[in-house]
């Protein structure tokens, strides 16, 4: 026990020292070539036209919702301002869109992560217009589709709805980030590199993201119960 | 367990999680990591010329964090406004 302790300290320490270059969340302005940025803003149009949709369809179903989903919103945009140290020496943020994606699934999350990366890279200078394409596909298309994915997979066993929370929104930030380092690994090569530093760096804040969003989710449990219900979550 | 006190146990964790890094690593730089993620893009393609800069840069590290303060502060003022509404709606239903 005393032993790994002890290893695991070292392995802390070492990941410290090592001169690695690690990225934050978003693929920076005009850092992909054009054909692939266009290429990644095509594939997302039909998510985004199906999200905009499945919100006015549910909205129009289930009126008393939409208190959740400005909620939602609103939770993706604090966290995603959060920029947090990691063990690697250098800081991240996490996703924030793994709540909307338990309680509203995916179609849904990719218009409410949309908004937020379309923010950010416009009055922040925090990922780019060239790269929302990529963004968008990696933090509001495939990091919620693993959150909903492995919720509703957890909800079918036998483990508590908190646990399945947790594990939703953190696999589904973990998740975003390998997306974007595959997406610069096609590019450029070195997608092993680019993933070492990346898993790295945010694994303890997809620990955190899945924590917090624990805390928000039993909230809402406690308050607002019927609406969850409404939404098949609970 | 209360509603609250678990949640401050959860809340506390993720101070911690926080706050480990800076005393573990004590050396490092902490730096915002998009700049560095060009670093080694420039390292794997030395001759990529970025095809677009941001249109909007903030003028310094200090008005950038003010956005990213506004950004929060309203994001968390919507997410509070929502659960006050849910606690008063439930007191009057329940």
């Amino acid at each position: 026990m005393k032993r790994s302790l002890t290893n695991v300290y070292f392995l802390m320490a070492l990941a410290c020292l090592l001169p690695l270059q690690t990225h934050a969340m978003h693929i920076g302005e005009g850092m992909l070539p054009a054909g692939w940025s266009i290429a990644w803003g095509v594939v997302c149009a039909p998510f985004i036209i199906y999200g905009f949709l499945n919100i006015q369809k549910r909205i129009h179903a289930t009126p008393k919702v939409k208190i959740l989903l400005a909620m939602c919103g609103a939770f993706a945009f604090v966290l995603s301002a959060l920029k947090i140290p990691s063990v690697t020496g250098s800081c991240s943020h996490p996703t924030g869109v793994g709540l909307a994606a338990i309680l509203f699934g995916p179609g849904i999350t990719s218009v409410l992560g949309l908004i937020v990366l379309v923010f950010q890279a416009l009055l922040l200078a925090h990922g780019g217009i060239t790269t929302l394409g990529a963004n968008t596909f990696s933090m509001a298309i495939a990091g919620p589709i693993v959150s909903w994915l492995v919720f509703r997979g957890l909800k079918k066993t036998n483990v508590s709805t908190a646990v399945s929370v947790f594990f939703a929104a953190a696999l589904g930030d973990l998740a975003t980030y390998v997306v974007t380092s595959i997406q610069l690994g096609v590019v450029y090569g070195g997608f092993g590199k680019f993933l070492a530093v990346f898993a790295l760096t945010q694994v303890p804040l997809a620990i955190a993201e899945g924590l917090l969003t624990v805390v928000i989710f039993n909230i809402l449990e406690k308050y607002s119960k019927s609406e969850l219900k409404e939404l098949a979550v609970v | 367990m209360k509603l609250w006190q678990k949640n401050l146990i959860l809340i506390g964790l993720v101070i911690l999680l926080a706050v480990i890094p800076l005393v573990v690593c004590q050396g490092a730089e902490f730096g915002g990591a998009d700049g560095e993620a060009e670093g080694v893009i420039m390292e794997l393609a030395p001759d990529y010329e970025p095809i677009f800069s941001p249109i909007l840069e903030p003028a310094s590290g200090e008005i950038e964090s003010l956005l990213f303060a506004l950004q929060a502060a309203i994001g968390s003022g919507i997410v509070f406004y929502c659960i006050g509404y849910m606690m008063g709606k439930n007191k009057k239903e329940g």
